[in-house]
């Protein structure tokens, strides 16, 4: 039994005067999954958002290897790679040249075949050369997938992912869970906001709507 | 540093693929500049007189063209809460930002500032002055511009806003600029004003990214 990489703690995030939730708890080993769950605006991706953190939490923290992420950012920054819903490509860019910026900005060595592996590994490999202005909305998500592929640690890390599986097809999102199978087979640890069928193996499911108030706040 | 050297890079293939948006700063600071000679009439001494300042306030007009795009477009497609999310600061990513506008803005416009000089009659003893200033002081332009780009990321009708914002903080620049410029002209020596032009841009070179980085955070809360 490991210890827990990655714990959150009694976190509660408030968006626009209403608190969205509270008391949200999650201990993740390497190699673990949480799916989080939620109808429509339960705070699925503020949650993540949180985790991530783009948004200073109302209360409680997030812990990656047993430090405080928002005081000191720096280690989990290079561990953690965040999927959000925005794909951020830059259509003047080919799909090649968008994924090496990324890889490059998330402090992974400069390394060819590992942007070559993550286009293969999200069925782009032949579309390297094309601008991204030219993708389908599908071939977008799938490039977007491809950042954390590619500029993975060796030692494990986390991914955020907000809906990894909007706009994909069936044979997409199995190539997808099998690059995050393989990246918590290698001790990484995946949370993956979705409503959309996605299959994450002996994965924690994390209902967002539990954590609500009974009355808006 | 590989942050700040892969956003300058990404930033500069960007404005090559875009060509012809790259350079509408240039262009209409070249354009706008024609048009007071034919405006003001062909009188040499009146366009003498006031050509240092003309050339300035243009310089700081085109810059504000393409300010207003610096973040907007990595806003809207997400990229700038993956750069904010990077183990480098975004400041950094901030700096190279700004360096990128201008080498596609500022630099071009030092180097057709002789040309403008020509069209208005500009005495030759103010030319090497007045490219000089420009280009001590068109970093300056590019990171107060950012501070203001940042703060009106996601605001609706942006652009005007940011004119407005920009335009008051350029007046330090805009008067040492002019002011090296008629120095040399009279014959006085210029380097006083060309040493608080560098002031500015280094002033702004140390806080302008931070400012901006803390306003771009904001903005995605």
């Amino acid at each position: 039994m490991t210890a827990p990489a990655f714990v959150i703690e009694d976190l509660a995030c408030r968006r626009g005067g209403r608190v969205l939730f509270q008391g949200v708890e999650l201990e993740l080993a390497p190699g673990g999954a949480a799916l989080v769950v939620g109808r429509n605006g339960a705070g699925k991706s503020s949650l993540l958002r949180v985790v991530a953190g783009l948004i200073p939490p109302l209360a409680g923290r997030v812990l990656w290897r047993g430090v405080d992420t928002r005081r000191t950012p720096e280690s989990y920054r290079e561990a953690m790679r965040y999927v959000g819903h925005a794909d951020g490509l830059q259509t003047a860019l080919t799909v090649a040249e968008n994924l090496a910026y990324w890889a490059r900005l998330s402090g992974a060595p400069d390394d060819p075949d590992a942007l070559d592996r993550a286009l293969a590994a999200v069925g782009l490999a032949e579309l390297a050369a094309l601008p991204a202005r030219l993708l389908s909305a599908g071939q977008r998500r799938r490039l977007a997938l491809a950042r954390p592929i590619a500029s993975r640690a060796d030692d494990g890390g986390v991914w955020l992912l907000d809906e990894p599986t909007v706009a994909l097809d069936r044979p997409s999102i199995a190539l997808i869970e099998a690059a995050i199978a393989e990246f918590r087979a290698d001790g990484g640890i995946v949370l993956a906001s979705t409503n959309a069928p996605l299959t994450l193996p002996g994965a924690v499911r994390l209902d967002v709507s539990e954590f609500q108030l009974a009355t808006a706040g | 540093m590989r942050g700040f050297t892969a956003t300058l890079r990404r930033d500069l293939l960007i404005a090559r693929r875009e060509g012809g948006e790259a350079l509408l700063a240039v262009i209409f600071f070249v354009l706008g500049t024609v048009l007071f000679p034919l405006g003001v009439g062909p009188e040499a001494k009146l366009l003498a007189a006031v050509a240092a300042g003309l050339i300035w306030v243009m310089a700081l007009l085109a810059s504000l063209l393409a300010l207003d795009r610096l973040f907007q477009a990595d806003w809207r497609d997400g990229a700038l809460e993956l750069m904010a999310l990077a183990p480098e600061p975004l400041t950094l990513v901030v700096a190279a930002k700004c360096l990128a506008h201008w080498l596609v803005t500022g630099l071009p416009m030092a180097l057709a500032a002789p040309l403008m000089a020509l069209l208005l009659n500009l005495p030759a003893a103010g030319w090497p002055t007045l490219i000089a200033a420009l280009l001590l002081g068109g970093p300056a332009l590019s990171l107060i511009g950012a501070v203001c780009a940042a703060l009106i990321v996601g605001a609706r009708r942006g652009g005007v806003l940011m004119t407005l914002l920009a335009l008051p903080l350029y007046i330090p620049t805009l008067i040492f600029g002019a002011g090296a410029v008629q120095a040399a002209i009279g014959g006085y020596d210029a380097s006083g004003h060309l040493a608080l032009m560098a002031a500015t841009t280094l002033a702004s070179a140390a806080l302008c990214p931070w400012a901006a980085a803390a306003a771009l955070r904001q903005a995605m809360e």
